[in-house]
């Protein structure tokens, strides 16, 4: 009952399961934390609005994106990964998402930010239904933990609109 | 005789509590594959090569921002990228589906089968909802110099035998 063999295995399986129980905490301490992000989006300017040769509408736009997720961070948060998404309905689709932009939050200083971009990713209906199209623009954001498990919510910036015609 | 059945007998309780943890597992994930190992950085700085990802796969639609594994035909290996396109169809629920690795500039369409532009629910393996790093570097290790598997089985066996 005392040989190495014994004495090796029982080390290990406590010191895993001490190990696992070290990250179930960790992760159950997240939901101590009470988050209050911010965010605004801004749509300066439609730079082109045009119908591609496969038949579907493409839009192009400039954006200023502002947000406050510093309370989103605790001490078991590894990264934030943001992205704002245009949400929208079609007659074919009950919900479309279409990512325009993301970003990698790393550490609480950079959470609160301010940026002037056009999308990053490509504006592309499933078909010609974006002339007047009423969308919202809405902001997600995932955290991910140092250990644990991984929680997401968003905030939803309804009331912005598409051009009747192309240009 | 009955000390290499006791042996025999401790070998077999081992492999069927190992089993039966990974179909329990299976069960409560909804998933065929309710743990894989990341691979690849195309996920970084968020999961890293040898970290673990936990699954979970219902009925709940997929939104923009999951984590999803799924697999591409043509491809044995699984990937695991984030979803940033949705598309749900008004009558069947159906969705079309595009999604892109973090770290990577373009989207997966390079990477699905030819002609293919979209994903779809049967392609999809799981959801990642938690994770756990360094821990599937056993996995990768064992995946990439198979001599180290052949030599951990020829130890285990030898210590069986001895």
């Amino acid at each position: 009952m005392h040989s190495f063999g014994y004495r090796a295995n029982a080390l290990l399986t406590f010191a895993i399961t001490l190990l696992a129980l070290m990250c179930a905490m960790a992760s159950l301490s997240d939901n101590l934390n009470s988050p209050s992000p911010s965010a605004h989006v801004q749509v300066l300017n439609i730079n082109w609005f045009q119908k591609q040769p496969n038949g579907n509408d493409e839009v192009s736009m400039t954006m200023n994106i502002s947000a406050d997720l510093q309370s989103l961070f605790t001490w078991n948060t590894k990264q934030v990964f943001v992205f704002l998404a245009a949400e929208y309905e079609t007659p074919k689709n009950s919900l479309n998402q279409i990512s325009l932009w993301d970003g990698i939050i790393p550490s609480k200083e950079h959470a609160k930010f301010w940026i002037h971009t056009s999308n990053k990713y490509r504006f592309i209906d499933q078909g010609r239904n974006l002339r007047g199209k009423e969308f919202n623009l809405t902001m997600h954001w995932h955290v991910m933990p140092k250990t644990g498990k991984m929680s997401a919510d968003k905030i939803v910036m309804p009331g912005y609109r598409l051009p009747e015609e192309y240009r | 005789m009955a000390w290499i059945l006791m042996k025999a007998l401790t070998l077999g309780m081992i492999i069927g509590s190992a089993l039966i943890i990974w179909k329990a597992l299976m069960c409560m994930s909804g998933s065929e594959s309710p743990v894989v190992v990341v691979v690849s950085g195309s996920m970084e700085p968020a999961f890293k090569r040898g970290d673990i990802l936990f699954l979970y796969m219902s009925k709940d639609p997929i939104r923009a921002g999951h984590i999803l594994v799924f697999n591409v035909d043509g491809r044995d290996i699984p990937l695991v990228h984030r979803v940033i396109e949705v598309h749900e169809r008004q009558d069947t629920g159906e969705v079309d589906i595009l999604t892109k690795g973090d770290s990577n500039l373009l989207d997966d369409r390079v990477l699905y089968a030819q002609d293919q532009l979209w994903l779809q629910r049967h392609h999809i393996m799981g959801r990642a909802i938690g994770f756990l790093p360094y821990a599937g570097w056993v996995t990768i290790i064992l995946t990439e110099k198979p001599i180290i598997k052949y030599v951990l089985i020829g130890a285990l066996g030898l210590l069986m035998i001895i």
